[in-house]
């Protein structure tokens, strides 16, 4: 294989497995920044995954899919904001108890919604249809970055949900209050914004973009159900977040090192070559390197008040009539 | 008709009974509803994940056995929550116990026979101490937050322990795994599969209960976690004491790693990140912190995981089906916790809100 | 001065306001009026009342009774929206603004007619030019946490502007400027009134009022004393005396001024500001005696707390020194001042005085946990935690339904009790109390002050610090005043006099008087 051929297929590998991520980091960030610590992503994604999967293996209608998949991640996120918001439970015990239902009920019902023949199990069963890569005439031919334009439909998708993410943070009045919600909920309540509709609502939204991340890996990716298929990536979704400052615009960034630092590992045992760096630490680097910058900044901006990048009331409830 | 939530005057002692109790009621219903979605009798499911979990003897061993380590991360991540420090690194503190032990075991062969065990188990818990503390000093010199800090370490120590059981200590045969640790060094069973992992854990338990509720530092930890400015005021040092609770938690999720190993697994393979850490947090949350109740919460939520196992086989339904149990008793747990302190009111004409 | 007023419809008109909350009266049947293109100044002290009042006029209160009227219309204002939109706007104490967002952003932040995406060079040109016109020097786009406080407050008045606010609500808007700003401040204020615009203004500054106001009305205890022209002030001795009253309420048993040898001292203590601009300790110098009460006045917000955390450990002190009985305890940690003897009754008793969670017995043994009384080796002894927790619940009629009651669902007066109790008992000879009867009814009031007096009469040395100057007169032997930082004058409670102090908490130079 040529060097061009290698990167090429390193980036083919890394868009592929960066479009889950992206969709999930992405709703995260949105809901951190109202304020709202969701530590669900792993089962949230693990049903979207699930219920894409099942919808589109009963259905063969791949839109549907997508759509149940997004609702049933708004729906369990609702859930924790619900319990987070007005029942002002502990948000790190809620997110991690959505986790454990997610993740439960996916394993749960991926083996009683298949076939009988299959023993009700929905591993191993094959989609009537997939999301496939389209390739642009032209564009895809051209070495390395043509593996841009010879992707699935929903990173399509991506290429302009991403930028329309950051201009909607930054630029509109909904990504003003937004922000305003996480930093200094005190402000946006006198200033009439009501803080908890936004963090219902921001918060339902990041579970639906997990929801839709949790489906392109069973009907793109792996065009299949595995139980337990998500394999941590909800977590890594929490680093992705911290490693993108809380900036949608720099969502990408993280996606695309992460993506190619596990992409990397697979390329370069199939390309065969002999790793000086064993893969496993290419496996965990990512969230030593998020570890590493998440301490320096804090260190760094210990000084200065509340410059921090993450939301100043991250995981704080608020509630008006509180003292 | 408008709802508000108004705080009480006392909390209600009233609803920290009923609360609970309702909360088992309500997630046993819905437990049961998304059975009966998936074609499957709940009545007859909940019975066989009994029978799996105390049908009989062995099953009981099984429990057990299961509820040890859990335990174990129950009480680690209880002392850090004591103070406030979402710990949710245990997972990882855990697996650095298995590593450190795995260390001994392996390569720590000049030593008499009679010693691996125990000396692999103070390694274990060191390793896990350590992993607790780095976060630990992280918070309390710099204000690193601990909740992503914590998470992010689980993932660094899962990822080196994989590195060492597929490369650097990978048993020269098979695909994957230390090799295994001898026989001699096991941590022998007392009954059928329940191993002396019990006695660990039951003492500590006294040892943590006594040190949490009766010595001058566990009060100075309750202060610390209830109102740290206060607690500072009274020259309580707030950065010892998270450093050294941290020591202490991961030193115990350590020891849970280190107990496993030695009498289970026997070796550090794939699996290592078994879910202890993290079903610990829910554990020591539900158990109010309390290493009693920690013991109860334990059992039960062994018992969800071995009945879930059971399912399989008597009545092939899927094992997840525990872990669906152990999501949905939280969450009505989480919702009902907020009448202990608050309680409902209608708003009507007369009841103004007032900002 | 400023010139005359137009005789029109008052803008404001408040008429018979009456506010309760648990225990307190804060407003009781107070009118107000502000005239079009008046600048009217609320006089008082803390707690008097006046930033009730204004919260009520933007609707973050509702009055029990009474009616408010805006250009002549009744009112209804549930909200800072409906206050908003009646164009009267309120710049609190607490600016209210999202630190890492940009001027341009905070200013338009909710409202409700922007379209999806905010027009923002035509926004940053409309706030440049209010920014022109009223001399408010306010730059769009800034970040709020890159600014200087006085900075953030012309943002916050900008805010107000921009939103069409008519009758501004100024409260102690000159407490965290410098004397330069608050001038700025003033011809910024003048610019509006000359455009038609109304304003009132909290404060407790004497030298304000006169420069600032066409019209002062001074509140006290919930009570609207007095309303006057500015320039019907023959002399700021008056104000003081309208502001602070004479009348003392009941008086205390005191032993014989019997001073001893100097305890706690202090020595030219300075804490710089994080800002970089006025110290917030600057210089500040005093001695206190076995058998003496030092009270400290002056209104909240000068430098009392944060003199007290130096003086208990709590805060790193720049320089100068700390000594207890002639030692350096300068910079030393908490627990070693604990162990030099020193007692502290904190300002915040929720916050830092007691932990709410825990029960009344152990915030009782907070200060002795660690000591043989209530411990044996490191276990704290339950059954001498619980006979010790009885006596002092007894000794200091601490009403709390048991010692295992969580301290937070004790009364204000009791949690105070509480923290009396286990300082005074736990007292090695130096007692640092922090507005101690603040929030507290008569009764709970009186036992506070009589407590303090029982400690300086066995020969312990108490710093008092209270925004009540009657409190001080009734109860120190010494007062000292302080202003921004600084101890304007110590004088001898016998030789003191109401007026003078009252300037001397208003920065008047001792010199000066």
């Amino acid at each position: 294989m040529n060097f061009l051929d290698f990167f090429t297929r390193l980036l083919a590998v890394t868009l592929a497995m960066g479009t889950s991520l992206t969709y999930a980091t992405l709703g995260e960030v949105y809901t951190q920044k109202t304020g709202v610590l969701n530590l669900g992503m792993e089962g949230i994604m693990l049903m979207g995954a699930l219920s894409g999967f099942a919808t589109a293996y009963s259905t063969g209608n791949l839109v549907l899919a997508l759509v149940i998949a997004m609702l049933v991640g708004g729906l369990f996120s609702f859930i924790h904001a619900f319990l987070c918001i007005t029942m002002r439970a502990n948000q790190v015990v809620s997110g991690l108890s959505i986790t454990m239902l997610g993740t439960g009920l996916a394993n749960f019902l991926g083996q009683r919604l298949g076939p009988a023949s299959n023993n009700f199990n929905l591993a191993g069963m094959n989609l009537p249809s997939k999301f496939n890569n389209i390739s642009i005439p032209g564009l895809s031919n051209i070495p390395v970055l043509g593996a841009l334009f010879d992707v699935s439909i929903l990173t399509y998708a991506l290429y302009f949900i991403l930028p329309f993410a950051w201009f909607f943070m930054y630029k509109t009045k909904h990504g003003m209050v937004v922000r305003a919600v996480g930093e200094n909920p005190r402000t946006a309540a006198s200033m009439g914004i009501s803080v908890s509709k936004i963090r219902y609502l921001y918060t339902t939204i990041g579970g639906m973009f997990a929801g839709i991340g949790g489906a392109c890996l069973s009907l793109s990716f792996t065009p299949s159900w595995n139980e337990g298929m998500t394999g941590g990536k909800g977590w890594i979704v929490i680093a992705l977040v911290i490693f993108a400052t809380w900036n949608p615009g720099k969502v990408v960034i993280g996606t695309l090192i992460f993506g190619g630092i596990t992409s990397l590992q697979f390329s370069l045992q199939a390309a065969g070559f002999k790793m000086v760096i064993p893969t496993q630490f290419l496996g965990f680097s990512p969230y030593l390197i998020t570890l590493v910058v998440l301490s320096a900044m804090t260190i760094i901006n210990g000084k200065k008040k509340g410059s921090f990048a993450a939301p100043a009331a991250l995981s704080t409830p608020f509630a008006i009539d509180d003292k | 008709m408008r709802f508000a939530l108004e705080k009480r005057d006392g909390k209600s002692r009233k609803m920290t009974i009923l609360v609970p109790i309702f909360s088992l009621i309500i997630s046993f219903l819905l437990g049961a509803i998304v059975l009966a979605i998936s074609n499957a009798n709940p009545i007859q499911t909940y019975g066989a994940m009994i029978k799996g979990a105390f049908g009989s003897p062995t099953k009981i061993q099984y429990t057990i056995a299961k509820s040890i380590p859990l335990l174990l991360c129950g009480l680690a991540v209880g002392i850090a929550f004591r103070l406030k420090f979402w710990n949710i690194g245990a997972e990882g503190q855990y697996v650095s116990g298995v590593i450190g032990i795995t260390w001994v075991m392996q390569f720590w062969t000049f030593l008499p026979q009679w010693a691996y065990l125990p000396v692999g188990i103070v390694m274990g818990i060191l390793f896990g101490a350590f992993w607790g503390g780095i976060p630990g000093v992280l918070k309390a010199q710099w204000g690193v937050d601990e909740t992503l800090a914590t998470l992010m370490m689980n993932y660094i120590a899962i990822g080196f322990a994989e590195y060492l059981y597929f490369n650097a200590w990978k048993a020269p045969r098979g695909n994957m795994g230390t090799v295994r640790y001898p026989e001699f060094a096991w941590l022998p069973k007392i009954w059928g599969k329940v191993h002396s992992g019990v006695y660990f854990a039951l003492i500590l338990v006294v040892v943590l209960w006594f040190v949490l509720y009766k010595t001058r530092w566990g009060f100075e930890l309750n202060m610390i976690g209830k109102n740290q400015r206060a607690a500072r005021c009274q020259g309580v040092s707030i950065k010892k004491n998270i450093i050294l609770a941290m020591l202490l938690s991961g030193g115990i999720a350590g020891l849970a790693g280190a107990i496993d190993s030695a009498a289970v697994t026997h070796c550090l393979t794939k699996g290592v990140n078994s879910g202890y850490g993290f079903t610990g947090i829910i554990i020591a949350w539900m158990a109010g912190l309390n290493p009693f109740v920690s013991i109860f919460i334990a059992i039960i939520m062994a018992a969800l995981e071995t009945g879930g196992d059971a399912l399989q086989i008597t009545l092939k339904l899927p094992s997840a089906m525990g872990e669906v149990l152990q999501g949905l008793i939280l969450i009505p747990l989480l919702a009902g916790s907020v009448f202990t302190e608050y309680k409902l009111i209608v708003l009507t004409k007369q009841k103004e809100e007032v900002l | 001065m400023h010139e005359n007023i137009t005789d029109e419809t008052p803008v404001v008109r408040m008429v018979a306001i009456t506010k309760h909350f648990p225990g307190v009266l804060a407003n009781d049947q107070v009118n107000l009026t502000l005239r079009k293109g008046e600048v009217l100044a609320l006089l008082g002290e803390n707690g008097a009342g006046k930033s009730t009042l204004m919260n009520m006029l933007v609707g973050l209160y509702r009055p029990d009774s009474g009616e408010i009227y805006i250009n002549g219309k009744l009112a209804d204002i549930r909200s800072p929206q409906d206050s908003m939109a009646l164009g009267v706007g309120m710049i609190h104490q607490e600016f209210m603004l999202v630190g890492n967002m940009s001027v341009a952003e905070n200013i338009i932040l909710g409202m409700k007619d922007l379209p999806f995406v905010p027009p923002l060079s035509e926004i940053k040109k409309k706030i440049t030019d209010l920014s022109k016109r009223y001399g408010l020097q306010v730059y769009p786009d800034k970040i709020i946490q890159d600014l200087s406080v006085g900075e953030q407050q012309r943002v916050e008045i900008l805010k107000l502007l921009y939103r069409g606010a008519e009758i501004l609500i100024l409260d102690e808007p000159t407490a965290v400027l410098t004397p330069g700003e608050a001038r700025d401040l003033n011809e910024i204020i003048k610019k509006m009134l000359s455009e038609g615009k109304s304003a009132i203004f909290i404060t407790h500054k004497m030298d304000e009022v006169m420069e600032f106001s066409h019209t002062v009305q001074v509140l006290r205890r919930g009570k609207s004393v007095n309303v006057c022209p500015t320039n019907s002030i023959k002399r700021v001795q008056d104000l003081a005396n309208m502001m602070v009253g004479r009348d003392i309420l009941f008086s205390l048993d005191r032993g014989p001024y019997n001073p001893g040898k100097i305890m706690l001292e202090a020595k030219n203590l300075v804490i710089q500001s994080l800002q970089g601009n006025k110290n917030v300790l600057d210089h500040v110098s005093f001695a206190i005696r076995g058998g003496e009460i030092l009270g400290v006045a002056g209104v909240a917000g000068n430098g009392q707390q944060q003199l007290t955390e130096a003086l208990t450990g709590l805060m790193h002190v720049s320089s100068g020194q700390v000594l207890i009985n002639g030692e350096d305890y300068t910079n030393k940690t908490p627990l070693q001042v604990i162990r030099s003897g020193v007692s502290h009754i904190p300002a915040d008793r929720g916050r830092m005085g007691v932990v709410g969670d825990m029960s009344v017995g152990d915030n009782l043994s907070m200060k002795k946990y660690r000591t043989n009384e209530l411990s044996n080796h490191s276990i704290i002894k339950r059954s001498w935690v619980r006979l010790f927790a009885d006596k002092l619940i007894e000794t200091f009629v601490i009403k709390t339904p048991s010692q295992d009651t969580s301290v937070k669902f004790l009364s204000g007066g009791n949690i105070q009790k509480t923290i009396l109790a286990r300082e005074i008992d736990s007292c090695g000879g130096i007692l640092i109390a922090v507005y101690p009867s603040r929030g507290l009814d008569v009764g709970a009031t009186e036992a506070v002050r009589q407590n303090i007096i029982k400690q300086r009469d066995k020969g312990n040395a108490v710093l008092l610090v209270s925004e009540e100057l009657e409190e001080l007169l009734m109860v120190a032997d010494k007062i000292a005043v302080m202003f921004e930082g600084r101890i304007m004058d110590i004088v001898d409670v016998k030789d003191a006099k109401t007026e003078e102090l009252g300037m001397l908490m208003a920065g008047v130079e001792r010199r000066d008087i």
